[in-house]
């Protein structure tokens, strides 16, 4: 059975794409949370779905780096880890990260340097055994940053940036580093984007995109496709026309 | 605010829409943000999943799966679930849901709501006869847990209640055995309401799936295609090599995207031009489909859930569905009586299904299904004209002692909505007093 790991088990899509996983063969998921309750949710769902599969939950610090280190040794030392799916996050509110510099704080670490040390620290014992797969969620949102979300948008930034260092650094070997950008999903994290009535794409959707970029060892997944061209257009909008956009 | 729409696309009312996502943390968002309305996949027609400039809280975000058993069956599951889901987990695994409506993109708690019905309702039942136990949230911050021993009252105000006595939050629903998802199905052209009974009649014991589609503007002569179905076994579709590659062709099809209705026209593509040639059409091509065949449940179930957004080919002003259920006794003469208003009308339905119903009560206070004949129509809104057409059929149904079904209702009258369920004084007591639709401001105190 492949070991698959998934740190933010709770967040939609991770939950979406485990269950597509587990519907396609029987696994053996390790699921990190935040929240142990939550996440054995996660986990009960997951093994109704497939009795076959093996589920274990373990609940993890997501900021600290000696707790995040600690957690990816456990893991590794139990299996050896064919995927990692690394997708942890909160949508940070701007004018509150704006107002409150500890707030800005902690969304720049949630979302950019928590996933990247979960990253460095997966990466470690996949190229000594030169196989694996690291994909870490990103975000459409770093690829320019803009007045409504930069700083979310920075964090993401730093984990594409840092993707795109790791998969020049792991080129020549067998360990691959998918870095997926999501456009605005309809999960719960996004629910006060749904009440005002944006148009999201489907988390299944998404989830499908991730489980199959990853089965490819694709670098980048732009979910749903199209995002790949709308930041195209946006990163090459000159500035005096980009300052008059509201986005 | 957003802007929500049920399944009619009747209206497009702005609502304050709260996600619900953790089941253990459902009590809190309903008693902060009341009154309000529990939403699912807004597959009703009508304005029972409405509340117009108040709060709807979503429940597609309770989508885990709890518990099964596969001894026995049991399922617990949250109500956010879709039958599409459960359907395609577990018939694989040789269990299905016993009741599913003419759509799996329902959720569970949708079913129990509105307690919903199949084309097997005379050999099982409805949603409800296969719902063990509740969880039911209430604006007041309790949790109630719900089982048919020790609140029965409460269970049957639920089943069928329509979402006014608390959020269904999780469910334990019993799953029945199949060993293949196959079925064998007859199909029986027909003339005259005489012969459509008599196929029900001589089909009700052997033939666990029948329904009947109408062509609603054929008068007294009204043509129909009768359709009955059988759950194959898997030594029988072994016999059959054949439907091993029919089986790959439809799990294909189950993966790639549905076709979809991509805008919506700006008049109805159903009219008074295409609906003749369409129904003569579909009775044709029906009518040479006749004798026996074998066919995958989910075509056979669920024939328009391949069409994503099929509710927009009527158009900008929507549509009108129109279910009712009269007595057995006066069935005929009533059911012809209806194709008779509706010919003499020039309004015409697309799809005009005929079924008769077990002789069971079902177990909801407000349950729709009663022992009789079922007639479900659809008619293009075009405001008055098609109102008038609906306020007669309700004198039918009204002198039948018929009664109209909710899920599909946005216009019947308080009198005929009192004269069809009795029960409804005594379901009133079991209201959650911070949950009001736009169906129970119209229908009810509040």
């Amino acid at each position: 059975m492949q070991h698959i790991v998934i740190i933010g088990a709770t967040s939609a899509m991770a939950e979406h794409c485990a269950r597509l996983w587990v519907q396609a063969a029987p696994v053996h998921l390790t699921l990190v949370g935040r929240d142990e309750a939550r996440t054995r949710r996660v986990a009960d769902d997951l093994r109704v779905r497939s009795p076959q599969s093996d589920v274990h939950v373990m609940t993890s610090d997501f900021v600290d780096a000696a707790a995040i280190q600690h957690t990816v040794n456990t893991i590794v030392a139990q299996a050896p880890v064919d995927v990692v799916l690394i997708a942890h996050g909160v949508l940070s509110d701007q004018t509150t990260c704006q107002d409150d510099v500890l707030a800005c704080d902690a969304a720049l670490q949630v979302n950019g340097v928590s996933p990247v040390l979960f990253a460095e620290a997966f990466a470690k014992p996949m190229v000594a055994a030169n196989h694996g797969t690291i994909a870490i969620i990103g975000s459409v949102a770093g690829d320019r940053g803009r007045k409504t979300n930069y700083v979310y948008g920075a964090a993401k930034g730093l984990v594409s940036r840092y993707a795109q260092g790791m998969q020049h650094r792991l080129a020549h070997t067998n360990v691959k580093v998918v870095l997926i950008k999501p456009g605005p999903t309809d999960t719960p994290m996004t629910s006060d984007l749904k009440a005002k009535g944006q148009k999201m794409a489907s988390v299944e959707q998404v989830a499908q995109d991730i489980v199959k970029g990853i089965a490819a060892g694709k670098p980048v997944v732009y979910t749903p496709g199209i995002w790949q061209i709308i930041m195209l257009v946006v990163m090459h909008l000159p500035r005096f026309v980009f300052n008059k956009l509201n986005i | 605010m957003k802007p929500v729409s049920a399944w009619g696309r009747l209206s497009r009312d702005l609502h304050d829409v709260q996600v619900l996502t953790d089941r253990t943390h459902v009590a809190p968002v309903l008693a902060a943000h009341q009154p309000g309305l529990a939403f699912g996949n807004g597959r009703s027609y009508g304005d029972v999943c409405l509340n117009p400039n108040g709060n709807l809280w979503h429940t597609t975000g309770l989508n885990k799966l709890i518990a099964f058993d596969e001894a026995t069956g049991r399922l617990v599951c949250e109500a956010g679930v879709l039958l599409r889901d459960i359907q395609r987990l577990f018939v694989p695994r040789g269990w299905m849901l016993p009741v599913t409506p003419g759509t799996q993109l329902i959720t569970v708690g949708g079913a129990i709501a509105n307690d919903v019905h199949g084309k097997n309702h005379h050999a099982v039942g409805s949603f409800g006869d296969h719902v063990l136990r509740l969880t039911l949230a209430r604006t007041s911050g309790e949790v109630l847990q719900l089982d048919w021993t020790s609140a029965p009252d409460m269970m049957s105000a639920t089943v069928g209640g329509m979402g006014l006595t608390g959020v269904v939050v999780t469910a334990e629903l019993l799953l029945r055995r199949v060993s293949s998802p196959w079925l064998r199905t007859e199909t029986l052209p027909y003339q005259g309401l005489s012969e459509f009974f008599e196929l029900a009649d001589a089909s009700e014991h052997d033939w666990e799936h029948t329904v009947s589609w109408i062509d609603c503007l054929a008068g007294q002569t009204a043509r129909g295609i009768f359709m009955r179905a059988n759950h194959m076994t898997a030594q029988e579709a072994a016999t059959m090599p054949s439907l091993k590659a029919a089986l790959a062709a439809q799990q294909r099809k189950m993966q790639s995207k549905p076709l979809s209705m991509p805008f919506v026209p700006p008049i109805s593509l159903v009219n008074g031009l295409s609906l003749k040639p369409f129904n003569m059409a579909y009775y044709q091509l029906q009518k040479m489909k006749r004798g026996f065949d074998v066919a995958h449940y989910e075509p056979f179930s669920y024939p328009l859930d391949n069409l994503q957004d099929w509710n927009r080919m009527y158009g900008p002003r929507g549509f009108y569905q129109y279910q009712s259920v009269v007595p057995r006794e006066v069935g005929q003469p009533a059911v012809q009586a209806m194709l008779d208003a509706i010919a003499a009308s020039g309004e015409g339905s697309f799809l005009a299904v005929l079924k008769t119903f077990g002789n069971r009560e079902a177990k909801g206070m407000l349950s729709f299904p009663q022992p009789g004949v079922t007639l479900a129509l659809d008619f293009p809104n075009r405001g008055e004209r098609t109102l008038k057409l609906l306020d007669r059929l309700d004198v039918i149904v009204r002198e039948a002692k018929g009664r109209l079904y909710m899920a599909k209702d946005a216009r019947m009258s308080r009198d005929l909505f009192e004269a069809g369920y009795p029960r409804l004084s005594e379901f009133t007591a079991h209201r959650d007093a911070g949950i009001s639709s736009a169906m129970s401001r119209r229908l009810m105190e509040f």
